[in-house]
Order: C-alpha cells, then structure tokens, then sequence
C-alpha cells in the first residue's frame, strides 16, 4: 500500500508520462505484445528485402514438371507445387503482396475516413447528415458479396483496381469512430477558446483537434491492418482477390480447394494458412496493446 | 413500441432502394446477356436481335430497371441462365440448407458462448478467465477460410470423423431418420466452426456486464438477504445480462450471411453462399442480383431485429 503511495506521488510532483513512454511500459510488460511487434517488424522487413534481393521471379513462376508436388526438405525447403514451383519462393512473394496490398488499402481508408470523420464531426449539419447516411447505407449492405462482384465486371484487372474497390467499401468504420472523437472533440473548452481567438477551422481540426485523437487513430488503423490482410487473404483465396498475375497468400491456400491437394499434400496450402494465422494474431495482439496504452481504463493493473 | 418498428421498416425502403439501383447497374456492367451463351457459328445474329428485342433488352435502362423490380416484388427473379429454372426456385432449395446451418450455428454459438462468458466474468481475473480471453482473441482473429480449412483437413480427412462435403449421404431416403441424422451429421462441422468464430463479442459482452453487475446494489442486496452466489449467478444476474446478449442475434445473422460465403464453399454445403460462388463463375447475373438483393435485404432485417429487441430491453431507445 505504502509503496503505491510513493509511486503516486512521485508521478505527481514530475510531469504526468507522455503518450510514448505508456506505450513503452506497455509492451515491457506485455512481453507477448512485445515478441508480436518484433516478429511482425522482423517478418515484414525480411519478406520485403528477400523478394527484392533474392527470389528470381522469372525462375520462381517457371513450370517443371519433374518437380511436381516435391515434398519438402531436398531441392525445395517447403517443397512445390503442382507446377513443380517452389513453395517457399512463392511463400515469400505471396506475403510481400498481401502485406503491401494490405498496408495500401489501410492507408487510403484510413486517410479518407479520417478527413470525412473530422469534418463531419466539426461541421455537422447537413454535410453531417449527408455522410452518415452514406455510411448507415454502407454498413447495411452485403459489401463482400458487391466487392466479389465488382472484381468480377471489371475489365483488365490489376491491384489497383482491387485496392480501389476494396477502400470503396471499407473507408466507413474509420469515419465513424473520428467522427464520433471529433464531435466530442470540438465541444471541448480548448477549441472554444481557439475559435474565440480567431483560428481558422483548418488549423483548429489539423493541428489542435488531430493531434488529440491521435492515440486511438493508431489502434483503429492497426486493427484496420489486420482485417484488411485477412480481407484480402479470403478474397484471394475464394479467387476475387488479387488477380492471377500477383500472388498472394490466399491465393496459395486456395490450392487447398483441389482435394487432392487439402489431403496429401499438405505443405502446399498449410504453411501460408500458417502464416496468415500468425499475421493476424500478432498484429491484433499489438493492436490490444497500442489500445491498452491509449485508453487508461483497459490498462493492466 | 410499435412507432419504432414502423419508423425503422420506412427507413428501410430508401436503402433496398438505393442498393437495388446499384446491383441493377452493375448487373447492366456484365458482360454478356442470357443468349449470349446460345451463340454458336451457326446461329443466324437477326434471331439472337429479336430474342432480345423479345426479352426487352433493348428497352431504355429505367423501363428495365423498372420491370425487373415489379417482378422481383411478386417473387419472380427471371430465369437461371445455367440451370434454365426459375430464379426464385433455386434460391428456395438453397435457402432452406443455409437456414438450417444458420440455426444450428447460432444455436452453438449461444452453447459456447454464454456459460465461457459467465465462467470469465464471475471468476474474473483467474487463471480460467484469462484462459477463455485467450480463447475469444485467437477465435477474433483467425480467418474463417483458415480455421475451416484446417478443420476439414484435420477432423475430416485425416481422423475421418466429419463428412468432407454435400449436405445429405445419398443412400438414404427422404423422411427417414436416417436422412435427417446424415443431414446434420453434415452440418454439424460446418456449424461448430462458424460458432467457434463468432463467440467472441459475446463472452466480452458477457464477462464485462457479470464484473459490473457484482459490483451493483441489487447483487448486494441479494447477498445480503442470505441467497446463495450460486443462485444470484443463474437467477439475478444471468436474467439481467440475457436479454442485451438476444439483441447480438441481429448482428450474428449479418455475420452468418458473409460467413456463409466461405464455409459453405469450402465443406461443399450447397447453401446460398455455395450457390453466389459458383453463379459468379458462370457469370449466372440473374441469380447474382437475386442472391445480393436477397442478402441486402436479410442484412437489414437483421438489424431491424436487433434495434426491436434492444427497444424491448431499453425503453430509453425507443423515445430518441
């Protein structure tokens, strides 16, 4: 008891800790989170260097039959497929694409929601009403099903296209959640007070009422992250994601859709079901983390 | 009440508007019409013009727009290029299949779900509790087509205790028990992994209302009198948590509808889900708007439920 008096205090009598120094105590006492946030830094930058520095792609997509489902260990680490291509090649490529398809459509929907959610939530009013409209539509419709049949009507293909459709239909929790902070927000004294004194409303919303959300921006776009590579991953797999020229992760688990390769030959299809398992868990469990630090009432005690 | 059920039914009619516009463009988008596949060499192209001038193709897009939603409100969709049936038909049988995986997997999901967030919530912070919070994370973030192919590849084909596709083994008649036993048998499966899948935002819901109800006046009061924690658990506490968690059925419908799209293609389950897969790999457009407008419209059902039931349990939502 005694001693968290004294910690209390000497909190007290310094300045109260600042958003990064939480969040460093955070992971050091989350040591799960911590390991999660390496890995994914290690994981991410290695797949990136390894696909530029020392995969072939032309030799990677090269068919050879004699090399047909390879099993594992010998010429091929992680075996081949039934083209006779390197899995792990593969493997790799696969997750550079869905890591970099997945960062792109969280950093539009993330920039877009953003700006519709501050403005709506400083302006409100009609352009208020007009987006949450827009978005009360977007959340009732069946936006998988729209997005598969999106992909499917499109002529000439290509990952943008799919990053596109994909931040049509996904931009709207975003927006939602800055609106909600920013309508909060800009009732707030301090904004009051900046009006009073002549601000402009751009300065008051990017440089006063942005840098306070902050903290809860970076946990909702980290959470984005994840559903966005296990968005992608689904759709690749189904055959409505990335199309057939880049791979993905999804798509090489979708070789599982054959039985013949879901039973005998497993180290086709489960080493990047792996991978998409360990991707999800450890960017929600960073994710927990960041929010634990960013919201004082989840904290561990 | 009733204001509220009429206020939401009357919203809902622009979105179904709005959504129908949107499928009909996109429908207009895809390439190719029903004749295109009845081209061949010999086909002379003034036959293929009248047929479509026939099936009013060639009429300004608002008359189409208009004519196919005058159908599609007595129930007629057209007809199924690939199956050369009525729209309406198909669907019918395959809803039935996705109704009865719905209800077995919601029915699960409850099974799951409420005693672990009951067990997390009243032995808050022990060794269980963090047990079944682990649980509900790694269930939150692993991806449906992930857990259901490892299930099949696992429970199916290597111990070789579940089925691995269909929805009823052919050998038994229709009636029987046999058929109905094979038919969940086939269900089972798929169902125990959609519940596995969606138990998350229950048990959180759950164990944080049990950690805030202990603390409440009526929970002291009930002690107080001398009643068993046991019982206040199954009659006090229970009760006043139950009815928040029947308004998550709303959303759970929702969640199943998406959900459908990959489990039932992955086990084989020839639902609704199965059924927009491989209609979009025949390019099948009339059953695709179907099942999308169909899909948009039990989405918004759903959470018209929830809104009623939340309005039942809340009366302070109903006067907004």
């Amino acid at each position: 008891m005694a001693k968290k008096y004294k910690r209390k205090k000497r909190n007290h009598l310094s300045s109260s800790p600042t958003a990064l120094q939480i969040l460093i105590r955070e992971f050091k006492k989350d040591k799960l989170a911590l390991f999660s946030l390496l890995s994914l830094v290690v994981v991410m930058f290695g797949v990136f260097i390894w696909t530029y520095y020392f995969i072939d792609q032309e030799s990677l997509m090269r068919i050879s039959l004699q090399d047909r489902y390879a099993e594992p260990g010998g010429k091929y680490l992680l075996g081949a497929d039934q083209g006779g291509k390197d899995i792990l090649g593969q493997l790799i490529v696969g997750a550079k694409n869905s890591i970099f398809i997945a960062i792109a459509i969280t950093l539009i929907t993330g920039v877009f929601g953003i700006m519709v959610g501050l403005i709506c939530g400083y302006y409100g009013g009609w352009i208020d009403n007009l987006f949450m409209r827009i978005i009360d539509f977007f959340i009732t419709i069946p936006s998988l099903m729209l997005i598969i049949v999106f992909v499917t009507i499109i002529p000439k293909y290509t990952e943008i296209h799919f990053i596109l459709i994909m931040s049509l239909f996904l931009w709207t929790g975003t927006a939602r959640l800055v609106r909600s902070k920013a309508l909060s927000e800009s009732k707030r004294d301090y904004v009051k007070a900046s009006k009073t004194l002549g601000t402009s409303d751009f300065v008051i919303i990017v440089r006063e009422i942005l840098p306070n959300l902050s903290s809860i921006l970076i946990v909702e776009l980290t959470l984005n992250f994840a559903g966005n590579v296990g968005i992608e991953t689904g759709l690749s797999y189904l055959g409505f994601g990335l199309p057939k020229s880049t791979p993905s992760l999804g798509t090489l688990v979708s070789y599982a859709n054959n039985p013949l390769v879901l039973q005998q030959y497993w180290w086709v299809w489960l080493p990047a079901s792996l991978f998409i398992l360990f991707m999800m868990l450890a960017i929600n469990y960073v994710g927990q983390a960041l929010r634990r630090s960013a919201d004082a009432r989840q904290r561990i005690s | 009440m009733w204001k509220t059920i009429l206020r939401r039914l009357i919203i809902m009619i622009p979105q179904l508007f709005v959504l129908s516009i949107l499928i009909f463009i996109m429908a207009k988008f895809m390439p190719g019409d029903p004749f295109t596949g009845m081209i061949t060499p010999e086909t002379d192209p003034t036959r293929i013009e009248e047929l479509r001038e026939k099936a009013g193709l060639n009429d300004p897009w608002f008359v189409q727009y208009g004519r196919w939603v005058g159908n599609a409100l007595q129930g007629d969709f057209g007809k199924s290029y690939t199956f050369q049936r009525d729209v309406s038909d198909i669907i019918g049988e395959r809803a039935i299949n996705t109704f009865y995986l719905s209800f077995l997997s919601v029915f699960l999901l409850y099974l799951i779900a409420i005693p672990l967030g009951i067990l997390a919530g009243r032995y808050h912070s022990s060794r269980l509790d963090k047990t079944i919070i682990l649980y509900s994370f790694i269930t939150y973030a692993i991806p449906t087509f992930v857990l259901a192919l490892v299930f099949l590849y696992f429970l199916g084909y290597q111990l070789h205790w579940f089925p691995t596709s269909g929805s009823v083994d052919i050998k038994y008649e229709e009636g029987t028990w046999g058929f109905f036993w094979s038919k969940l048998y086939h269900i089972l499966l798929p169902a125990i992994t959609y519940a596995i899948l969606g138990t998350t935002g229950i048990i959180q819901y759950l164990r944080s209302e049990i950690i805030d109800a202990k603390a409440m006046d009526y929970v002291r009061t009930a002690r107080s009198k001398g009643i068993p924690m046991r019982k206040i658990y199954t009659k006090h506490i229970f009760r006043n948590s139950l009815l928040p968690i029947a308004a998550f059925l709303g959303f759970t419908i929702t969640g199943l509808l998406s959900g459908s799209i990959f489990i039932e293609t992955i086990f084989g389950y020839p639902g609704m889900g199965q059924l927009f897969i491989s209609s979009i790999a025949s390019r099948d457009y009339s059953v695709i708007t179907a099942l999308v407008l169909l899909f948009g419209f039990l989405t918004l059902l759903g959470s018209l439920l929830s809104d009623i039931i939340m309005s039942i349990v809340d009366p302070r939502i109903r006067i907004e």
